[in-house]
């Protein structure tokens, strides 16, 4: 197929800067572990609040782990708990949540830690937490009448 | 002789404008929900009577997502298969009117029941909540009629094939043909997830539905659903654009090439929809995201094609310098200047769905506005303008009259009050996204929370915008009935591009439909056999259903 001699040069420019592109992505998700949400765990969601952790949500400290704090979130229609934690500025904190109904958003504004939640399947994602302030919690993906209600709050402390 | 006056059958052009009613319909009905979210959210104003800001938003979405593009859609592939490869025999005729009707009668169905606030399920419907059986069967018949839509063009393709072997079929009607294709494979998954999950569980037939398989065989279908919307688009651009400057097409190849890149790569991505959600394995969502990345190709070569056709064009016409062909092209032609502002907003519009499919920077706008606002300027923004840019001379052409300079002034009037309306709302959008406020969300503080409260003067701006954008659906909708009801008699062009003189034959390979569509088919089973098969294997207990509205 005849290619015009300008066209060449720009796609193989765009092409390149593409693969350059796909392999800073790679190397920051498989050799930086900068990949998204995936855990694959699985709860039965009509029993979760039996089943631990998701029996006790909140903040622990943990020891000889790869991260200091589990902070354990158990969501519902139209509600989190914990309603509000406070965690130590500079900690690395494991969040662990799931949906007790149906599909709920778990986004902290300011952060990166944004997550989907379904009934059935752990969300995990691990995180440090270094600047002092307060981060509200909201669920961003709707879960009917009172979605925009449904929040909580994270207070990074000194 | 002049060509451009080559008129479609009348019956043909009837088929083609009963859809186009049904999606300015559409338009009007969901562009006012539009108008009605911006404004609650602005936290000025209240809904009255009871109704639902959740319902609203679902009509809007059904009404503008789903309706509208596919009613045009399907229209418009009517029309450019009538005009380039002859009149439909009565039997395809019969095929589309009997796909529109089918189509229609779904639309009634599932709209009764948002009506009835049955189904504020929003337009992804996403289990479990449950909606009205009627709600998901209305669908379905909306899917169904659209094969059978589809169906009556690649049937008159086909016999256009066996009238004129080895060679290749018009441009226009091959691009139309992709697209249904496209359109078929993709809503497989949507049928699948609605014919053995939604419908079965509404109707109390089965107790749990999976939610992940529900929700992997959405974004299976949803996102070549967005290709679908933006793929007649580029018809407009490749093919009638370049015949309305009186340029040529650049090359009749690599415009074949480009849709089949994007039939082959708009499919096997959907996982990065889902790059935030537990279940699925980190390895098989970053190979979907580079899956996503190949459609990069496909936009360069189809923005290096316009602006090749636009400067040949200007330098044939004796512009000097580097940038001077670019007073050469008709600024005052609505059929030009709608679609190109269309095209500008499309290098913002990519560059925002790179970051959204990218691994890690999806993590800070996942399901915030910025999405919206992502969606807005590419859907609502390249796609819709283009589809107003091809009404201001398909309607004339198809009803017998003409677009009057009146007309086409408030055409392009309209178009930059889209423009306007859509930079405030669409920026304000970005901007609060970015600060992690949520989409699909009706006004609230969070308990007055500061960071909530930040929010605000972004959505105050998104009203502003947004009611600007009604403007331009009022003024799109006074244009479209004088152009269907009014306009004085006479002949609009249906204007299709020629390929330059001394340009090379298209290679029969391109039309090769075995090759393409088993490689189509070989990367959707290398992008979704092994996340499927785990899903099936360890999922948990499937969900009951919730009616939470």
């Amino acid at each position: 197929m005849h290619m015009h001699r300008y066209e060449k040069w720009w796609l193989v420019f765009g092409t390149g800067s593409l693969v350059v592109f796909l392999f800073i992505l790679g190397i920051s998700a498989f050799h930086q572990g900068h990949t998204p949400p995936s855990a694959k765990a699985f709860v039965n969601h009509e029993q979760v609040d039996k089943i631990a952790p998701f029996n006790e949500p909140g903040l622990k400290k943990v020891e000889g782990k790869d991260w200091d704090y589990e902070l354990v979130v158990l969501a519902s229609a139209f509600f989190y708990n914990p309603g509000e934690v406070e965690i130590p500025k500079g900690s690395k904190v494991k969040v662990i949540a799931t949906s007790k109904d149906v599909v709920h958003g778990f986004g902290v504004a300011g952060t990166n830690i944004n997550m989907m939640l379904e009934p059935g399947y752990i969300s995990e994602y691990v995180t440090t937490l270094d600047k002092a302030g307060e981060y509200l919690v909201v669920c961003n993906e709707y879960c009917g009448t009172g979605h925009h209600t449904m929040k909580s709050m994270i207070k990074v402390v000194d | 002789m002049n060509k451009a006056l080559e008129k479609i059958d009348r019956k043909d052009a009837k088929l083609a404008m009963a859809h186009l009613y049904v999606a300015f319909t559409a338009l009007a009905l969901g562009g006012l929900a539009g108008l009605l979210q911006v404004l609650v959210r602005s936290g000025k104003f209240e809904l009255p009577a009871n109704i639902g800001y959740y319902q609203v938003l679902t009509t809007h979405g059904v009404l503008l997502g789903l309706i509208l593009t596919t009613f045009f859609i399907l229209g418009f592939q009517t029309a450019a298969v009538s005009r380039t490869s002859g009149t439909f025999s009565d039997g395809q005729r019969l095929t589309g009117w009997i796909g529109f009707w089918v189509m229609l009668i779904g639309t009634a169905m599932s709209a009764t029941m948002i009506l009835l606030n049955e189904a504020s399920v929003l337009y992804t419907f996403y289990a479990p909540l449950k909606a009205h059986w009627i709600f998901y069967l209305g669908l379905t018949f909306v899917v169904v009629g659209s094969w059978v839509d589809g169906a009556a063009q690649i049937s008159k393709y086909i016999s256009w094939r066996k009238q004129n072997p080895g060679q290749p079929g018009p441009l226009l009607t091959f691009m139309a043909i992709i697209n249904v294709v496209l359109w078929i494979v993709a809503t497989l998954g949507v049928a699948a997830e609605v014919l053995f999950q939604l419908l079965p569980w509404s109707l109390g037939l089965v107790d749990r539905v999976d939610i992940l398989i529900s929700r992997t065989l959405f974004w299976y279908f949803g996102h070549p659903l967005v290709y679908f919307w933006l793929l007649p688009a580029y018809m407009c651009w490749y093919v009638i654009i370049p015949k309305i400057i009186g340029g040529k097409i650049f090359s009749d190849s690599l415009a074949r090439m480009s849709f089949i890149l994007f039939l082959l790569f708009s499919i096997p991505v959907g996982l990065h929809h889902q790059l935030t959600e537990p279940g699925i394995d980190a390895g098989w969502k970053f190979l979907q995201v580079v899956l996503t990345f190949m459609v990069v190709i496909p936009s360069l070569m189809t923005a290096f094609s316009l602006f090749a056709t636009f400067e040949t064009y200007g330098r044939s016409q004796g512009a000097k310098g580097v940038f001077g062909w670019i007073k050469k092209l008709p600024w005052k032609d609505a059929r030009f200047a709608v679609p190109f502002i269309g095209m500008v907003a499309f290098i913002p519009a990519g560059a925002g769905g790179l970051i959204n499919a990218s691994f890690q920077l999806n993590q800070v706008v996942h399901n915030t506005i910025w999405v919206t606002g992502h969606f807005h300027l590419t859907l609502a923004t390249s796609v819709v303008l283009t589809f107003f840019g091809i009404a201001y001379w398909l309607v004339p052409h198809l009803t017998g009259r003409v677009l009057t300079p009146a007309m086409n002034k408030l055409a392009i009037v309209q178009a930059f009050t889209w423009a306007i309306g859509m930079t405030i709302m669409s920026s304000a959008m970005h901007l609060a996204g970015l600060f992690g406020a949520p989409r699909r969300s009706s006004f609230s503080t969070y308990g007055d929370a500061q960071q909530a409260m930040d929010w605000i003067p972004y959505q105050i701006a998104q009203a502003i915008g947004g009611s600007i954008l009604f403007l331009g659906i009022i003024l799109v909708l006074v244009i479209f009935i004088n152009l269907a009801f009014f306009a004085p008699k006479g002949e609009e062009e249906f204007p299709i591009g020629e390929v330059e003189e001394n340009a090379e034959k298209t290679p029969m390979i391109l039309e090769n439909w075995k090759i393409w569509i088993t490689l189509t088919i070989a990367l959707i089973l290398i992008a979704y056999t092994v996340p499927f098969m785990e899903m099936f294997q360890n999922g948990p207990i499937g969900s009951k259903g919730y009616r939470l509205w």
